[in-house]
């Protein structure tokens, strides 16, 4: 007891905070004096290992958060596993952070099944599964599960952005879908025709679905196009977008293409793709694409650039995934601000679940960061975009699409 | 190859006495050790390191199947993560929407898994070696879209799976959850160890591991092959149902994206590292594709799966037939060392 | 009749990439009597290094031949260093040695050229014949059909190719005859690697040069070989691209199976196949001696 009060006083005299909140620190597992313990779950290995770059932006962001002092004299200790996609792994490595690891929360755990996994256990045990690197609705469900919270915008709720598009403009479209055959495609196909209401049945003419394990989406673009369609609504990962947006171009298809915000980052889709071919696609966005020249001068892009440039070198700054990771760590490093001394599961959580109008350097100038005991989905905000054969243009309002519901 | 030289070893073996011990009083004697060991690890060890030995005996169990298809009967098999996936899904479909007690799904899995097995066993006939591999490769690269079949939707909840609860301990017994499906997996790893020795030393057993042997030998000597390469296929099926069952309720949930080719490349490595044509060995084959994965990691996360790679062809070249060469090896030097002993007093 | 000719085209197209894996695969099969399971991942870490080569400013040809050659000396190593040792081990070993080879270049790979996709450039002009095929598919099936007729004189007409067919057929008899049949093994896992990557380049400008590359694509090869016949190059070839043009077929006209189920039938209709003619639609029937 002694040896603890004297280390805390010398924490307190090198740290120089005031000794009475040194005092009434209060901590659950992985919080301590001189640590917050976060754990983490990305699939460095496996087929989905191209997310891998958002665990090791963040984990280089939360270095950086050291080097400089750390949160309330506190240093970060960021513990990110592998988990190969594969839902049984997650499982065990959750188990691992949280009972062998003990760490006070687990960040930004990333894809459907993997936290689909966890999602009963985490809420169950009382750890926080905060910011889930997906789009599904089911993570903004507080009343069910109080520790659970997604991040970015959801996939529904961006399927009816587009949705909502073409009611106003394309009132007589005859639209095609291309999605990925998993809970990610299906979400956004949800949307879309919840989106569409009524009108759903007949606007959508046609509906083909791909497996990540196919070489190519070739067969499934030529379905499409036969249908007589004129909107191709394409929900699918970079790899096939890419070949998608080549495939039409090939094939002279002209139809008005919407492309999931997934896949619109110029670097790993756009360019790989031929630019020319993806001229008049239109996107939605709610970070700044850090391939856009007009953010050239931007003070938050320059301070990315300078991060990613010093912290994490080898990582690829025309990738939308680094400027998701370093965001979101941002948001992170925020709550656990704004937790102060109280680092309890609890309070990690009741912070989390009050961001107020919360700025991010790099998401779009507008759109901000709110949460609230009822309202966990943080981002919901997005502006549609399109893109001129360089770079996306963004146009019209900030569109809010509204949770699940 | 091994049965014989085993039976052989086992009669001369008989006669001499080590320590005071037969060779047999020997084997038990460990077995007994062994076992003791299991029944005492969980209470020496944290709840989450208690749910990673139970995957680790219910890896052993999956592997084992593989091991009776493939060790004694010589049939390669790429697909075993199929039969895991039915296991696992007859299990969660019925305790889900069912609701049916989880004990009781265990046997059931494994009856769909001998079933599957069995009639899959059918065109596995008419297709040896290569060919087999690819049609089980096939197999299990088609099971996660199987899975995720529209249609299926209503049982299988399509590609957001299904979520399930484990049954805590029953009768007030004093175990934690953990503790109590530890020991209810090794149960049932005990049951299957033990049957699939008693099934490899029976006649029928013999009959397996003669086509294995010299398929056309066999038929002359009036085996009916089609009927035990089929029954093997059923039997080893079953027994990987039965590990994907317990996988499904221990783990919490299944979702397609849980059973894919990977699984039965890990399976396959397991068995091989075991040593194959050796039963005890599925338990070493387990505890390999579990733990290796996480020391990968532990040294460094971006090169985990080189490393991986690098432990597997090191394991080869030091025991190019698997933990079992190294055992055999391990039993000879002992067995030499006390007979240099005795005659030396 | 539109969609119809679209499809089969397209089937062609991708049946090409197939049947470039399909020829590597036939090409190792020959050498070692089985199938290497890392053989993608081989050709995947050479046409990175081919892409490397060109982000470093090498002339497309130039490179192109560096990356032959590359790949050429990488598949002897590789049997030299890493399979040599094994050759008495049991088969299952040669598969498990190849899953370990298999984990370290694709993870090998992504360290080092990283997971995100590239582009990787075609030799062949842009564009297409009518929305049909692509230039540069035309120019695919145009290379494939040149490899075969490039394999086929080699086995045929020359003594190194007469003597690397004796060494696997009857490695006793090759032997007495004077035949080095390890370095025969050790030519056939270079020119596999060779084939290999040759396809992987040409594979690459369609589906994107990534890691995880070849992952779906050497079933597709596997499947190919073994329904054309797996001795047999052209048998693989034909297998390649009549796999791809059926797989496209059962995905449209089929209407319950669409393209959900569209690989799962692909590969039930041919394991059907296998049933009928064990040993593939060209191979020859082998006859086992007691």
């Amino acid at each position: 007891m002694n040896r603890r009060i004297a280390i805390a006083l010398l924490t307190a005299a090198s740290l120089s905070l005031p000794a009475a909140a040194i005092a009434a620190g209060k901590y659950d597992d992985g919080a301590s004096d001189t640590e917050i313990k976060i754990g983490n779950t990305n699939p460095y290995s496996g087929p989905a290992s191209a997310y891998g770059q958002i665990g090791k932006t963040i984990a280089a962001y939360f270095n950086k958060v050291n080097e400089e002092g750390g949160i309330n004299g506190r240093k970060i200790n960021f513990v990110s596993l592998d988990d190969g996609y594969s839902p049984p792994k997650t499982k065990e490595q959750f188990r691992k952070l949280v009972e062998s690891e003990k760490v006070l929360a687990i960040f930004q755990s990333l894809g459907t099944p993997t936290n689909s996994a966890v999602h009963a256990y985490m809420n169950r045990e009382k750890v926080p599964q905060l910011f889930v690197a997906t789009g599904a609705t089911k993570w903004g469900d507080p009343k069910k599960y109080p520790w659970t919270m997604g991040w970015q915008p959801n996939y529904q709720a961006e399927g009816r952005i587009y949705a909502k598009y073409i009611k106003q403009n394309l009132p007589n479209a005859k639209i095609a879908i291309l999605y990925q055959n998993d809970d990610y495609g299906k979400d956004y196909v949800q949307g879309m025709k919840d989106g569409l209401g009524d009108m759903a049945s007949k606007m959508i003419v046609a509906e083909e679905s791909y497996e990540t394990t196919e070489p190519t989406i070739d067969s499934q673009i030529i379905k499409l196009k036969a249908s007589g369609a004129d909107v191709f609504f394409n929900v699918t990962t970079p790899k096939f977008a890419a070949q998608a947006i080549r495939k039409i171009a090939e094939l002279g298809w002209k139809p008005t293409h919407f492309l999931n915000n997934v896949s619109n980052s110029v670097g790993s889709v756009m360019n790989p793709a031929g630019p020319e071919n993806g001229v008049g696609i239109i996107s939605t966005f709610y970070t700044k694409d850090p391939t856009d020249p007009q953010w050239k001068d931007d003070a938050a892009y320059k301070a990315w650039s300078a991060f990613m440039d010093k912290y994490y070198p080898d990582g690829d700054k025309k990738s939308s995934f680094t400027v998701y990771g370093y965001s979101v760590a941002q948001t992170m490093v925020k709550v656990l601000e704004q937790c102060g001394d109280d680092l309890t599961r609890a309070n990690v959580m009741k912070q989390a679940a009050s961001l107020k109008g919360l700025e991010l350097g790099m998401l779009l100038p507008g759109i901000k960061v709110t949460t609230g005991p009822n309202d966990f989905f943080p981002i919901e905000q997005m502006q549609l975009a399109k893109f001129n054969g360089k770079s996306w243009e963004l146009f019209g309002e900030i569109i809010s699409g509204e949770a699940g519901s | 190859m091994t049965a014989d030289t085993e039976v052989t070893g086992r009669a001369m073996d008989r006669e001499r006495r080590i320590a005071g011990l037969t060779a047999d009083g020997w084997r038990k004697a460990v077995m007994a050790l062994i076992l003791a060991a299991a029944v005492a690890l969980p209470f020496g060890l944290g709840s989450f390191q208690t749910f990673q030995v139970t995957l680790v005996l219910i890896y052993a169990i999956a592997i084992l199947g593989l091991n009776i298809l493939t060790g004694f009967n010589g049939q390669f098999s790429l697909g075993h993560s199929a039969f895991f996936a039915i296991g696992a899904y007859t299990s969660a479909i019925l305790m889900d929407r069912y609701e049916m007690t989880s004990y009781l799904t265990i046997p059931i899995a494994g009856g769909f898994g001998f079933v599957a097995g069995f009639l899959f066993g059918f065109p596995a006939l008419r297709l040896s070696g290569l060919y087999l591999a690819l049609a089980t490769f096939a197999l299990s690269v088609a099971t996660p879209q199987l899975l995720k079949y529209n249609h299926f939707e209503e049982f299988t909840g399509g590609v957001q799976g299904i979520n399930l609860l484990k049954d805590s301990a029953p009768f007030d017994l004093p175990f934690s959850v953990d503790q109590w499906w530890y020991f209810v997996t090794l149960a049932i790893a005990l049951l299957c160890f033990w049957m699939a020795r008693n099934l490899v030393h029976s006649r029928t057993g013999r009959a397996i591991m003669a086509i294995r042997d010299n398929p056309i030998a066999a038929a002359t000597m009036g085996v009916n092959t089609a009927l035990y390469k089929t029954l093997t296929f059923g039997v080893s099926a079953f027994l990987t149902a039965v590990a994907g069952a317990l996988s499904a309720i221990v783990v919490e949930y299944v979702a397609p994206d849980s059973f894919t080719f990977l699984l039965s490349v890990y399976f396959l490595i397991g068995l091989v590292v075991g040593g194959v044509g050796w039963i005890p060995g599925a338990v070493i084959g387990g505890a390999f594709v579990l733990y290796v994965p996480n020391l990968a990691e532990g040294i460094s996360t971006g090169l985990a799966g080189v490393l991986f790679g690098v432990i597997i062809l090191l394991v080869i070249y030091l025991m190019p037939s698997g933990a079992s060469g190294l055992v055999r090896l391990a039993v000879t030097r002992l067995q030499r060392g006390f007979d240099q002993d005795n005659n030396k007093a | 009749m539109e969609l119809f000719l679209n499809q089969v085209f397209s089937g062609l197209a991708t049946g090409s990439i197939y049947a470039a894996v399909a020829l590597a695969v036939v090409m190792i099969f020959l050498a070692i009597d089985h199938f290497n399971f890392a053989q993608g991942e081989m050709a995947m870490f050479s046409t990175f290094v081919c892409w490397a080569l060109l982000d470093a400013g090498t002339p497309y040809w130039l490179a192109f031949i560096l990356t032959i050659a590359f790949a050429f000396a990488f598949g002897v190593v590789i049997e030299r260093v890493l399979f040599r040792p094994l050759h008495s081990a049991p088969v299952l070993s040669h598969i498990i040695a190849f899953l370990g080879l298999f984990f370290i270049l694709n993870n090998g790979a992504g360290w080092i050229w990283d997971f995100t996709i590239k582009p990787m450039p075609s030799p062949f002009p842009e564009g297409s014949i009518s929305g049909l095929i692509s230039y540069h598919q035309i120019g695919m099936i145009g290379v494939v059909l040149v490899m075969l007729a490039l394999l086929f004189v080699f086995f045929r007409f020359t003594s190194v190719g007469l003597a690397m067919r004796a060494a696997a057929q009857n490695p006793e008899s090759a032997r007495l005859c004077g035949i080095s049949v390890g370095w025969m093994i050790a030519l056939g896992w270079g020119m596999a690697s060779a084939i290999g990557a040759v396809g992987g380049m040409l594979i690459a400008p369609v589906v994107f040069l990534e890691p995880n590359m070849m992952l779906g694509i050497l079933l597709y090869g596997f499947a190919a070989a073994i329904v054309g016949g797996i001795t047999n190059p052209a048998g693989a070839v034909a297998g390649g691209f009549m796999v791809g043009v059926l797989e496209n077929l059962v995905g449209t006209y089929i209407p319950f199976v669409g393209s959900e189920l569209k690989l799962t039938v692909a590969l039930v209709l041919i394991v059907a196949v296998l049933m009928v003619k064990p040993s593939g639609l060209f191979g020859r029937t082998t006859v086992t001696r007691v």
